[in-house]
């Protein structure tokens, strides 16, 4: 894991023109990409590869519903379309056509959601994300994939495109600090171990990876070895990095930018119940509805700040202890 | 080099495209759409399970569509240069799964598994597990969205296949139904022929109670679609109509086919309760002497 992360974190760079640029590269090794959006490709930066590639751009208006089932004609006849719009309007307004033609009948369509979690923080809760994880993750066949900074996005593009299957790719719309190096390898559906430790393990995607960083270097100057685990698939789970983790640090807390129903807490608490319980901390939007401000102030009003973390790992640190208390009495019974 | 004219596992024979439209093959193609009925008549009635009116709508249709125009390898159905026909209407597939038999894509021996556990046909279409069938259908609305991206597919490739919707008229109450209509014309789509099965009934009563949609020829051309009207059980007109479509350009064309729900068994005809009702021993020997009736009539 050495050398994966930048020390320090590098200096906020924004993500989606990353995406864009990482569209256009891609657009010139695979001519059977095919990019759609539905009028929000100034928003999402997917007007990089409208201009380099007009001919395999395909704008359907505002119109979430025809711009999956347009890219679902395109996959059919072989293209490899990567469907554009704001997060919440896949997991909503266009699920049905998800659900049956990408999920069920396996259409190879890729979905990148733009302006995930609370990035569209002006805009406000309409157009904030907060429940897609646990949406597409219910939907037999889907793999959805969350990259933490513009190195991953650009990293990971090109393997969503290769991906046997749908993807949903889902983005952010803001500057975040760099946070990988050029070593940085990631591969669809396995976790990455970022820091060591062995006190406590945080599971983080997206946005969250940079503050669960910042979070163990913090706790390292209290002597406390916080593991940061990069979780950038939510499906299919890297569980046996998960049960790994449980064993050895005995106690995880999970940090995403979504609600703490359905999403990566939720995945890692039924892979933990099942195979290794232990205390289970859950970062992420308390099963409400957020509101409009600036990015990383609302992300510190509504849970997701490094002290956030800082407090979680706190409480699990205090849970381990009662945890391992009643397995001293156990055994002296 | 089409395929079309390959030979059929099950010898059912097929009318190259191309093929002048004599009485005769007119004549063929009607008969066998009153069989085709009268087999979806047995595997609905045999699994207890199924629609009838809507697939008895469109017999005509997909009968013309499978046995003459389509350019389409039952040998070869992931052929990828192959025209696609996306069957909207997923609900009526008894009659697509009875006419993909008869032009070789599966047995016909295995039609009355239709509904069954560990079939291959399965209660609305799903692609992945019936050879022939393009897209999965039953919740409606999907047709011209996804026949406009094959199009468009078509159209980047630079190929001459063409794509094909049947559409029932009911689902045109779906608002994604005209998101697809927008993005055709957009695009001026003089690749895709939509054909919609207009039978006038859907669930639980007429479109015109239910959801008026009239007049609908003058919605399709408000959206800049070239509109046919014909009648849609007059096969001679389906296989003319189809032939026109081929022939405009610069515009996506609809063929309003006015047809009759349930038809050929006059007791289910233009009721609603016959889109998804079961008959009974009774009604399912009378509808059958009818359709074997209706077949006798265009034998020569």
């Amino acid at each position: 894991m050495d050398g994966l992360i930048r020390n320090p974190l590098g200096s906020p760079s924004p993500m989606r023109k990353a995406y864009g640029e990482a569209l256009v590269e891609l657009g010139h090794t695979r001519k059977d990409i095919v990019v759609l959006s539905a009028d929000v490709q100034s928003s999402d930066f997917s007007y990089m590869f409208e201009a380099a590639f007009p001919d395999r751009f395909i704008n359907v208006g505002i119109a979430e519903p025809a711009l999956v089932d347009v890219a679902v004609g395109l996959a059919n006849s072989g293209k490899v379309p990567i469907a554009n719009t704001f997060a919440f309007l896949f997991a909503t307004r266009a699920l049905e056509m998800v659900r049956t033609h990408l999920a069920f009948a396996g259409a190879n369509v890729k979905l990148a959601g733009a302006y995930g979690g609370l990035s569209d923080s002006f805009d406000g809760p309409t157009h904030q994300t907060i429940s897609d994880f646990a949406i597409f993750r219910s939907l037999p066949n889907m793999t959805v994939v969350v990259p933490a900074d513009p190195l991953a996005v650009r990293k990971l593009l090109p393997q969503v495109a290769a991906w046997k299957g749908p993807v949903y790719f889902r983005l952010c719309r803001n500057e975040v600090p760099e946070v990988f190096t050029d070593r940085y390898e990631p591969k669809i559906g396995e976790g990455v171990t970022l820091v060591d430790g062995d006190d406590v393990t945080v599971i983080a995607c997206g946005v969250m990876v940079a503050r669960a960083i910042e979070a163990a270097k913090t706790l390292a100057k209290q002597d406390i070895r916080l593991r940061v685990v990069e979780m950038h698939t939510i499906k299919p789970l890297d569980t046996e990095l998960i049960v790994r983790c449980a064993e050895e640090t005995g106690v995880i807390v999970t940090a995403e930018e979504h609600s703490i129903i359905g999403g990566l807490g939720g995945a890692v608490a039924e892979c933990l119940a099942e195979r290794f319980p232990v205390p289970l901390e859950r970062i992420g939007v308390k099963d409400t509805y957020a509101e409009s401000g600036p990015y990383s102030e609302l992300l510190e009003k509504y849970g997701l700040g490094v002290d956030a973390i800082l407090a979680a790992v706190q409480r699990a640190l205090a849970r381990k202890q009662v945890n391992s208390s009643h397995a001293t009495s156990e055994v002296f019974k | 080099m089409s395929p079309s004219s390959t030979e059929s596992r099950v010898g059912a024979h097929v009318y190259p495209h191309g093929t002048r439209h004599s009485e005769a093959m007119t004549a063929d193609l009607a008969r066998r759409a009153y069989e085709y009925r009268a087999q979806v008549l047995r595997m609905v009635y045999g699994r207890k399970s199924g629609h009838i009116g809507g697939a008895f709508s469109c017999a005509e249709i997909l009968t013309a569509l499978y046995f003459h125009h389509l350019s389409i390898d039952p040998e070869n159905p992931n052929w990828n240069d192959r025209d696609r026909l996306v069957f909207s209407k997923g609900h009526a597939c008894a009659m697509l799964y009875t006419v993909l038999a008869h032009r070789g894509f599966f047995p016909v021996e295995e039609l009355p598994t239709f509904r069954g556990l560990d079939s291959r046909l399965q209660g609305h279409p799903e692609p992945q597990k019936t050879p022939g069938v393009e897209v999965a259908a039953g919740p409606l609305g999907h047709g011209v969205a996804i026949a406009a991206g094959m199009a468009l597919a078509a159209r980047m490739d630079g190929s001459r296949r063409r794509i094909y919707a049947i559409l029932g008229d009911g689902e045109l109450n779906s608002g994604v139904i005209w998101e697809g209509l927008m993005t055709a014309a957009k695009f001026a789509l003089d690749n895709l022929t939509v054909i919609v099965d207009y039978n006038g009934v859907q669930q639980t009563g007429t479109t015109r109670h239910v959801m008026p949609t009239e007049p609908i020829a003058d919605k399709w051309a408000a959206f800049n679609w070239h509109v046919i009207e014909i009648h849609g059980h007059n096969m001679a007109q389906i296989l003319d109509a189809l032939d026109r479509a081929d022939e405009i350009h610069g515009r996506p064309v609809v063929i309003i086919a006015r047809t009759t729900k349930g038809k050929g068994v006059s007791f289910m005809e233009n009721q609603p309760g016959w889109h998804g009702g079961i008959p009974d021993s009774a009604q399912f020997e009378s509808a059958l002497a009818e359709l074997e009736e209706g077949a006798r009539l265009w034998t020569a």
